[in-house]
């Protein structure tokens, strides 16, 4: 959270906030470096198999990769890539890992945001009734649902809401993101719920929909429990503030009191909960994903180090923790805007 | 949670005056603690569980890892099987129950390994860098930096990877996962404590540096690494499973939960026990281990309980 030393001006803040997150990327770059080079294993000779090749085709392909180098050089000529938008090319679909990444994010990224409106949706209104019913059956039973929802397995989530809702009910499909034997479409946007509004095509918008329900379900529980409670502290603390006694006390209906008066207030580290879960929904994706089948880099990252794909495995890396950085630095910042104690250095 | 006290303290930061921690003494704290029926209960269960896992030997009613080929699949009790093997057998006909008590040991096992190795790591590496500023802070601090910066099961993953899937591996990597959360809290208290007039005392009367650190300065900030540490446990349980189920954590045939979930998966529509299982049993412990952190945080932080 954005803390502010007193005498130092917003503008001094935002660019030391920017300015710390540059030696991150630094050491992040040589992290990704450094463990991927460890990885035991050799990436030609999970490509090559188990009949080997030619000493000099050996030779050749490592040239072409670069492993010939010294490490420093390598690192170097990682690094410069880097900074300049190359993220490597994946050694066993031979195409760019950035290429790669932007294709299979967007269905990370429609997953996660479906998550994330179901976790709202459902989790800010219940954070806010429990709180004004404080002590009463619905918020006992709130808090307990959160928490058996915080300390939720949530692969194991996905197996049962599979075995129930699929398997038994027959009401949704069990993996992937689309009804492939019926709808066909060329990917516009890469987001399917988009796409298939595109294409035209009868039931293929309500088939995105019912592949997304599930898996959005499952990532967003998390979130879910996450900001139901902080909703309710959040609520409660700012119910016993004098400014909403004073307006219970004008004789303003309770609806505009907690609505209008209250929430505003209240929702201000709320927000800033829904930003700073970027990493729990990335991370929960490889799980949501690896259950459902979902074609998203969760998926993509899992496959990568099974088949010893080290640039797939540092860019995706790179590129997932590239983002939480961004967002999270974009909810501090967000959160100094919001925030009048900070703001004006309060 | 029971109490309605209680205040999430990221949220609740405005409220809270600053109060040193203190641990006066045990009988206060019972008394803190035993006043929440959900804390209770969880340290029931969490002992329970844990009494099962210590006494694997004693309490299962077959070997983990024995298969019994003439009962593959084997319904449990309530769905229609016998009383030998109470829930059921999985696939390769391994008594389920006996799995789950074994598994017992693993999972309670890896989150207190995981527990004892980063708080252990962190109040060196957080006092340290309270202590020495500087160069030694701003290392460590970015390096804590980068690796919250990583979804937590991505470098999981990524530290399996490097090393290998094994049950001690997943014990390094979810150690390295939560070892920030340690680091930043006992930084914090002890920059806060630093500035007490009882640490100048301490320091004018020529203390050493290292008895300041561990003497002094570290029994104060213990109250909310304490806390830390008991919800911290619960959520190694949880990422040791998420490796196990990803195959990446314990291997075959090792009765950990998660893999166990793994193995299960395509037995979903034949022999639903064996999903449901392991699974139940992940959830049960780490809602009585956060239920017990809970009570722990409300009992301990003494700006929680004036309120």
């Amino acid at each position: 959270m954005a803390y502010r030393k007193p005498g130092i001006s917003m503008f001094q803040f935002i660019f030391r906030r920017v300015a710390l997150t540059l030696p991150t990327f630094v050491a992040l770059m040589f992290v990704t470096f450094v463990a991927v080079r460890l990885v035991p294993g050799d990436p030609i000779e999970a490509r090559t198999g188990e009949r080997g090749i030619a000493p000099e085709r050996l030779a050749q392909l490592r040239h072409d990769l670069g492993l010939d180098q010294p490490v420093w050089k390598q690192f170097l000529d990682y690094a410069d890539g880097l900074i300049h938008g190359d993220f490597g090319v994946s050694i066993v679909t031979k195409t760019p890992v950035l290429n790669e990444f932007l294709t299979l994010f967007p269905a990370t990224m429609e997953l996660a945001v479906c998550a994330l409106l179901f976790a709202v949706v459902f989790g800010i209104p219940a954070g806010v009734l429990a709180a004004v019913k404080r002590g009463s059956a619905f918020d006992h039973g709130l808090m307990m649902v959160a928490l058996t929802g915080y300390s939720m397995p949530i692969f194991w989530w996905g197996l049962l809401l599979i075995m129930f809702m699929s398997e038994y009910l027959g009401l949704t499909p069990v993996s992937g993101r689309m009804d492939l034997i019926n709808y066909y479409f060329e990917p516009v946007t890469g987001f399917m719920l988009i796409d298939s509004l595109l294409s035209d095509q009868e039931g293929a918008f309500g088939a995105a929909v019912a592949h997304l329900i599930l898996p959005s379900i499952v990532l967003g529980t998390i979130p879910l429990a996450v900001i139901a409670r902080m909703t309710r502290s959040s609520m409660l603390e700012v119910l016993g503030e004098d400014y909403v006694r004073t307006a219970r006390a004008k004789g303003l209906s309770p609806l505009r009191v907690v609505g209008l008066h209250a929430l505003r207030n209240a929702l201000i580290p709320v927000v800033t909960v829904i930003g700073l879960q970027t990493g729990t929904l990335l991370a929960g994706a490889v799980l949501t994903e690896t259950i459902f089948a979902w074609p998203g880099v969760g998926k993509w990252l899992i496959e990568s180090i099974s088949r010893r794909d080290y640039p797939a495995l540092q860019g995706g890396i790179m590129l997932i923790s590239g983002i939480v950085i961004l967002v999270n630095l974009l909810v501090d910042l967000a959160y100094v805007a919001i925030n009048p104690r900070i703001r004006h250095g309060g | 949670m029971a109490d309605d006290q209680v205040i999430d303290p990221s949220g609740g930061a405005a409220l809270i005056e600053s109060v040193p921690a203190e641990l006066s003494s045990f009988r206060a704290f019972w008394n803190a603690f035993r006043e929440n029926r959900g804390a209770v209960l969880g340290l029931v269960v969490v002992v329970f569980i844990a009494l099962l896992g210590v006494f694997a030997p004693l309490v299962a009613p077959h070997s983990p890892i024995e298969q019994f080929r003439a009962h593959v699949q084997q319904p449990p009790v309530w769905a229609g099987g016998g009383w030998e093997f109470p829930f059921g057998t999985d696939a390769v006909g391994r008594d389920v129950l006996s799995r789950l008590i074994y598994g017992a040991r693993i999972s309670l096992g890896i989150g207190l390994s995981v527990m004892v190795v980063s708080v252990t790591v962190g109040i060196v590496l957080g006092l340290a860098s309270a202590f020495l500023r500087g160069l030694v802070e701003t290392v460590v601090m970015r390096i804590m930096d980068v690796i919250t910066a990583i979804p937590s099961l991505v470098l999981a993953i990524l530290v399996v990877a490097v090393l290998g899937p094994s049950l001690t591996n997943t014990i390094v990597a979810v150690t390295v996962v939560y070892l920030p959360r340690y680091v930043r809290i006992v930084r914090a208290a002890a920059l806060s404590e630093l500035s007490k007039e009882y640490v100048v005392a301490a320091r004018v009367a020529g203390v050493g540096r290292l008895r300041l650190m561990f003497v002094t300065v570290l029994p104060n900030c213990l109250a909310p690494l304490i806390v830390q540490a008991a919800l911290g446990i619960s959520d190694a349980i949880l990422e040791a499973a998420a490796l196990g189920f990803l195959g990446l954590g314990a291997q075959p045939p090792t009765p950990e939960w998660g893999a166990m979930l793994a193995d299960s998966r395509e037995f979903i529509r034949a022999a639903p026990w064996i999903v449901t299982l392991p699974g139940l049993a992940i959830l049960v412990t780490v809602v009585a281990i956060n239920l017990m952190g809970d009570g722990l945080r409300d009992a301990l932080d003494p700006k929680l309980r004036r309120s």
